[in-house]
């Protein structure tokens, strides 16, 4: 998370601890037992030893690489530190449609022992960023609750196909790190953006108290703990610790997947993805919190059984009351229920955030309470905020947003209360209201505070910003969230009268004085209310077959083609090298289906695990308004991070150039490449210079028209990288394209043998686009229908029908539109025709041609028209493009050519 | 208009009736209730559109057609059908662009995403750059698929426009959506230009699927005046029985008078298109008054003599005789010199000579003055300088043309109000 972010920018030096355990005489290596890193900006210096579980240096910043620590070399230069590693592997490396092998939902702080051998374990040293803890957990005991978040939990190991219980050997337990002690860690080590070793420890002790791995020296600690001087966490850690004790069994777990925003995402997933996207908000915001520790009101905890959540229904009342008087005895001395109530909140809103920016379909999922929540527990401090926060803009959005799952408005009390603890708990913090005395009074008030608070629409923009907030404290918080109700601070009615106080806001808060795009707008178009209706006759099942878009079982007559692409990508994804292919061909020639199909077959064979893994990303020339637009695209579809375009090339760069151990091949796949050109050509450039970086393991695949693009627009470095990997798509001959409708008609008998050859011969004649194939035969089966309905025929597509079609398609419509004209816009075209044969010359100006047609109206024995009616008529044709004017301004001096042969104009007009 | 009123109706009642009536009809406020002579085209469009609509199929159509012969009217008359299935009512988007209005691609997306109310439109405002509205826009069309989403139907008015936006990213990006298995959309463009497809790119060419509907009037003479009779005459439910039928019976004698049909041949003969034709029954229509109860021949005479006139003529018929003079010096110049530009001297000097000739008639005037006139007439833009960028040249030689035929020149001195016999026989003399 946002702790490791600014880890980048900081200077990290790396030094051997000691002298050299071993050498190597024949590699030059010597050997190291552990190694210090310091962080400009920190005092201490972190040290790994052998056996320490690590983490890594990654392409994603928020969940750097895990793994053990085997050895650590130098070679002769001494300038490498080079490290040897065990890997562990995160939920999110795991390929997507594998997930689900592990039969459950994982753990977010879970990790697996990663057995692959073809997986680089041989890592820069000066990559690794800091120890990390990581704990065995049986494979049937549950995951320990209210742990530190960078604790880390192995049950499982993943050797690419399956996950296997792991053998608790294979996991020793590591070295534990020499921390100082904790006193010297204060609040003000907190913002650093490292895991604080004081609290890490404590947490540890929780830890090892659940997982069966007790020691002395541990419970020493968390006595020591207690005394620290942050004794906010410590509370924590203990109070996790009695809770987790609490609510430990499997059927707990259970339940706390059911209410969970999805299937298949915990919780915490959801989380955890939405603290990654704010990451950057997130680092402003811990410095502000910083400063809080001051401002920390002590509210005491009660335990209320009456307000209990689902979660901690099965907690018996009687449990809660030898908890009490220790809790008591916390708050009374130090501030803990704010943060005991932020944990809720923290894990609110994943959910609410969920209900806003995902997809409708989820958006249902989700239990209605959180979004009633997310929505509705801001309104106080919005309220005061400013009146113009109510744009009824905004207001009309949220309820669209509503409009589909109306239950989710209506709100259950409990959802209220919830809201209006969040809600209290914060002003609490923001207006340092110490309410200790009244919490012995708050007792069952609960419904009185939701009445305090109006229930109003809020722009759901404004809410994810508090969100935020409240993530910063859930992240300063030790404990785990698994909880709720029981003792989660209350309002009372003093605070409820000072909640609505007008009262200083976070400047970060301010309402957005004008209506902003919804940050988490989701690109659909509404869904129909009928479902479409399905084809109902031969002919037109046909048509549906026939339509470009009709996916076809496979491409027939692009064999060769298949296979080419395909053997290229394949050798490059399985070698983990780069490289480019330029692909070109006239359009309707089935350069990008063959490449899609060829990327969908290696995604299969990919999940046969016959081939390693790759990602696949599209981007076309045509879909983007500026050809520097395709880093930001390539960007997002990688990581789904949006940027500028300059920063969004600079990201790539650092991506394609940094070397990164078990990094994914990238398939990339440029359609319609000449529109990538600018003046500097550096877009086209960076594209085909990222695959020749060493690490960059990106496969470019080019398409375009022309055959001769590289050479034409190219200059020479740019083609160069280009390389000469070419391939050039063929129009396809009437066989090809026969074929090709067969296929796709797939035994449905629609069209008559020769009618179809008929078909592909024109079109292979003209073009060899098999779109323009696909659309007369569609046509086709149109008019075979009308006419069908006149006069019983075969049933079937025959040769009039697609005669006709071709004849739509492709006749001229000149001599038509020359022949339904009127009869002075025909004597026009003669007097220009005439005027032409006199000049000689193939323009004319109106005067002239005016002469002309007058004397041509005499000779009809038609009444001459007026110069303007004569324009006029000359207007209508150069509208149509029968005739070419240039400079209408120049009136009679209007110049005149034809956009039709003479011989199509007089042919026209004779058969008339 | 509807209501029911006794049967006797006062003239003044009838007759701001008729023309309240009348002039809807001419003005297209109203769609007619069948498209006339384009049935074939009718069918084929809402065949079309209707697959689009009920079978969720992708398509595209171009429907061309020279300006005024009903394209819009065609759609009109489509869409109202379409509309009246309820199936299709609820389901279809439609979104309207004009590439007279959007004039490039910017405003061209930010118009489809309002129309469509897609999710980053606030109130009706959309917001985010261009490259951000284009992703949206895509991605909200590749979410949807053939059955589940609600078709959208894309008429693009002046579709030769939107040819020329840069890259033609837009028409590419509708007709690639209409040929993949994405949101169904029926692109649908309008156009006057018979080479449109030429305009396309060679992508964005392949993506169409080559449909037009050309809309050709087949329209003979006796079909013409046939519209023009049921477009005067008045409904069956008009509420004055007596007035209305009078009215009809004079129409129809006058779609039978021979000068009438030759005003509507004339018209017929310059231009099919009905929009013509309303504009000339409009004009005869307006002259109908109380004291003027039903059309008459004179009515069509004199509104095609207006429709006809010449727009010059008029200008000619101000000036004044000095200038008529000058005009005329011109024409004998350009008669002498076959067309070749003139300047202020050359037509000074010929009118000077002609002043000499007949000087007992006309005035002589100072060269100033002269010129004063000569500068009035270029200020009609009855005279223009050949090329307006130089005019480093004395203003008395500068190169001029004139803008006027010899049929209007001649005409305009047969209408000019006491001309001097002198300056006529000058005119018509040939050599000067």
């Amino acid at each position: 998370m946002s702790r490791y972010i600014t880890r980048l920018s900081m200077r990290r030096t790396y030094k051997w601890n000691g002298r050299p355990v071993g050498e190597d005489r024949k590699l030059r290596r010597q050997y190291y037992g552990s190694m210090s890193i310091s962080v400009d900006g920190r005092t201490e210096d972190v040290t790994v030893s052998l056996g320490q579980y690590i983490l890594i240096e990654g392409e994603n910043d928020d969940n750097p690489f895990v793994a053990q620590l085997l050895k650590l070399y130098t070679d002769e230069s001494g300038k490498m530190k080079t490290a040897v590693v065990q890997w562990f592997v995160r939920m999110y490396e795991v390929p997507q449609y594998k997930r689900k092998l592990l039969g459950r939902d994982p753990h977010p702080q879970e990790v697996f022992f990663y057995q692959d051998s073809s997986c680089d374990n041989e890592v820069d040293g000066e990559s690794i960023l800091a120890p990390v803890q990581i704990m065995y957990i049986a494979p049937e005991h549950p995951f320990p609750e209210g742990k530190s978040k960078d604790m880390l939990f192995v049950k499982h190991s993943w050797d690419t196909k399956s996950f296997q219980a792991v053998d608790p050997e294979l996991i020793e337990p590591p070295p534990s790190p020499k921390s100082p002690p904790p006193s010297s860690r204060g609040p003000q080590a907190r913002p650093l953006p490292t895991p604080d070793p004081s609290i890490m420890k404590r947490a540890i002790t929780g830890a090892i108290t659940r997982g069966s791995m007790s020691t002395g020296k541990m419970s020493s600690t968390e006595a020591e703990s207690l005394h620290s001087a942050s004794k906010l966490s410590a509370a924590k850690a203990l109070s996790a610790k009695r809770r987790s004790r609490a609510s430990s069994g499997p059927h707990v777990r259970k339940k706390l997947e059911l209410c969970s925003p999805s299937k298949n995402m915990s919780r915490d997933d959801v989380l955890g993805e939405i603290l990654d996207k704010h990451i950057d908000t997130d680092k402003t915001l811990m410095s502000k919190m910083n400063t809080s520790p001051s401002g920390r009101i002590s509210i005491s905890i009660r335990l209320t059984p009456l307000k209990c959540n689902e979660e901690q229904q099965i907690l018996p009342l009687s449990s809660h009351s030898p908890d009490k008087p220790t809790l008591t005895a916390y708050g009374s001395d130090s501030a803990t229920s704010v943060f005991l109530g932020v944990p809720a909140l923290g894990d609110d809103d994943p959910e609410s955030l969920n209900n806003t920016g995902r997809t409708p379909r989820k958006r249902e999922a989700t239990p209605r309470r959180a979004s009633v929540r997310g929505l509705k527990a801001r309104t106080p401090s919005r309220r005061k905020d400013s009146a113009s926060l109510k744009e009824p803009a905004l207001t009309a959005l949220a309820e669209e947003e509503h409009e589909d799952s109306p239950a989710q408005t209506a709100a259950t009390p409990r959802s209220k209360r919830k809201s209006a603890q969040l809600v209290s708990s914060r002003i609490r913090k923001q207006l340092n209201l110490i309410a200790n005395k009244f919490d012995l009074q708050s007792d069952g008030e609960d419904g009185d505070e939701d009445d305090c608070f109006v229930p109003s629409k809020i722009d759901l923009q404004s809410s994810s910003d508090e969100e935020l907030e409240a993530k910063v404290d859930s992240e300063d918080e030790l404990v785990v969230k698994k909880r709720r109700g029981s003792r989660t601070p209350r309002a009372t009615d003093k605070s409820c009268v000072s909640a609505r106080t007008p009262c200083k806001t976070p400047s970060k808060k301010a309402a957005p004085s004008t209506p902003r795009t919804p940050r988490h707008a989701t690109p659909s178009i509404p869904s129909r209310t009928a479902p479409a209706r399905k084809p109902g006759n031969v002919l037109e099942e046909a048509r549906a077959r026939l339509h470009v878009s009709a996916v076809p079982e496979s491409l027939p007559c692009r064999e060769q083609e298949f296979q080419d692409i395909y053997n290229f990508v394949e050798s490059k994804v399985i070698d983990g090298t780069g490289g480019c292919m330029y692909i070109s061909g006239v359009p309707g020639t089935g350069k990008t289906a063959t490449v899609h199909e060829v990327i969908r077959s290696l995604q299969q064979s990919a999940e046969q695990d016959e081939i390693p893994h790759f990602n696949f990303i599209e981007i076309n020339g045509m879909k983007m308004t500026d050809p520097h637009q395709a880093y930001v695209q390539i960007l997002q579809k990688l990581t789904d991070q949006k940027a500028t375009s300059d920063h969004a090339a600079a990201l790539l760069e650092k991506r394609f150039s940094a070397p990164a151990p078990k990094k994914e091949t990238t398939v990339l796949l440029v359609d319609e490449l000449d529109l990538l050109w600018t003046r500097k050509q550096n877009v086209m450039y960076n594209l085909f210079d990222w695959p020749t970086r060493r690490n960059a393991r990106l496969v470019v695949l080019t398409i375009a028209n022309t055959m001769d693009l590289p050479e034409r627009i190219m200059i020479n470095r740019v083609a160069s990288r280009l390389g000469l990997t070419r391939m050039s798509f063929q129009p396809y001959t009437f066989k090809q394209l026969q074929q090709i409708i067969t296929s796709r008609l797939n035994r449905v008998k629609a069209f008559e043998e020769d009618a179809l050859q008929l078909v592909s011969r024109k079109v292979a004649a003209l073009s060899g686009d098999a779109r323009r194939c696909l659309d007369i035969c569609r046509r086709a089966t149109e008019i075979c229908e009308h006419s069908g309905n006149q006069q019983k025929g075969s049933g079937l597509v025959g040769m009039s029908h697609v005669m006709e079609a071709l004849d739509e398609m492709f006749s001229s419509s000149y001599i038509a539109a020359i022949r339904s004209a009127s009869v002075q816009e025909q004597l026009l075209l003669r007097a220009v025709i005439a005027e032409f044969r006199r000049l000689g010359l193939e323009e004319a100006t109106f005067q002239q041609v005016f002469v002309q047609h007058q004397a041509l109206c005499r000779v009809e024995g038609l009444q001459p028209v007026s110069v303007s009616e004569g324009l006029l008529v000359c207007q209508r044709l150069g509208s149509c493009r029968l005739l070419l004017l240039e400079g209408s301004r120049l009136d009679l001096f209007l110049r005149i050519r034809l956009n039709v042969s003479q011989d199509d104009v007089l042919y026209a007009l004779k058969a008339d | 208009m509807s209501k029911r009123r006794p049967a006797a109706l006062s003239d003044v009642q009838c007759v701001s009736l008729v023309q309240e009536l009348l002039r809807e009809r001419l003005c297209h406020q109203k769609l007619p209730d069948q498209p006339i002579g384009l049935d074939s085209q009718y069918k084929h469009l809402l065949e079309l559109l209707r697959r689009t609509a009920v079978h969720g199929e992708s398509n595209s159509v171009l429907i061309v057609g020279p300006r005024g012969s009903g394209k819009t009217m065609l759609l009109g008359c489509v869409l109202r059908e379409l509309m009246s299935l309820k199936e299709v009512q609820k389901n279809v988007l439609l979104v309207e662009l004009n590439g007279l209005l959007q004039t490039d691609d910017k405003i061209a997306l930010k118009e489809i995403t309002r129309q469509l109310h897609l999710e980053n439109v606030v109130g009706d405002k959309v917001f985010g750059s261009f490259a951000e509205n284009l992703a949206f826009l895509l991605e909200a069309l590749k979410k949807g698929d053939k059955s589940s989403s609600r078709p959208v139907l894309f008429l693009l008015d002046e579709f030769d426009l939107f040819a020329h936006h840069k890259n033609q990213t837009l028409l590419y990006n509708l007709l690639d959506v209409s040929q993949s298995a994405q949101t169904p959309v029926a692109v649908v463009g309008f156009t006057c230009r018979l080479d449109v497809l030429e305009l396309l790119e060679k992508r964005v060419k392949s993506r169409f699927s080559h449909r037009q509907i050309h809309l050709f009037s087949s329209l003979s003479f006796s079909q013409y005046v046939d519209v023009v009779r049921l477009q005067l005459s008045l409904p069956q439910d008009f509420p004055d029985h007596r007035f209305s039928s009078q009215w009809n019976q004079s129409v129809t004698k006058l779609c039978e008078d021979k000068s009438v049909l030759e005003v509507l041949k004339r018209s017929f003969n310059s231009s099919k298109d009905f929009r013509s034709l309303f504009s000339l029954l409009f004009m005869a229509v307006s002259r109908v008054s109380v004291s003027h109860s039903t059309l008459c021949e004179a009515d069509f005479l004199e509104s095609g003599r207006l429709i006809s006139a010449d727009s010059k003529a008029n200008v000619l018929h101000g000036l004044s005789i000095l200038e008529l003079c000058l005009i005329i010096a011109m024409k004998h110049l350009n008669d002498t010199y076959d067309g070749e530009p003139f300047n202020f001297q050359m037509v000074h000097n010929e009118f000077k000579k002609f002043i000499q000739r007949k000087s007992h008639s006309i005035h002589k005037f100072e060269k100033p003055v002269v010129m004063k006139a000569f500068e009035h007439l270029l200020q009609l833009e009855l005279v223009r300088p050949v090329d307006s960028g130089v005019c480093k040249v004395q203003r008395e030689y500068q190169l001029m043309r004139l803008m006027l035929e010899h049929g209007q020149v001649m005409e305009a001195l047969q209408r000019y109000p006491q001309c001097p016999t002198d300056v006529k026989q000058w005119a018509l003399s040939a050599f000067a």
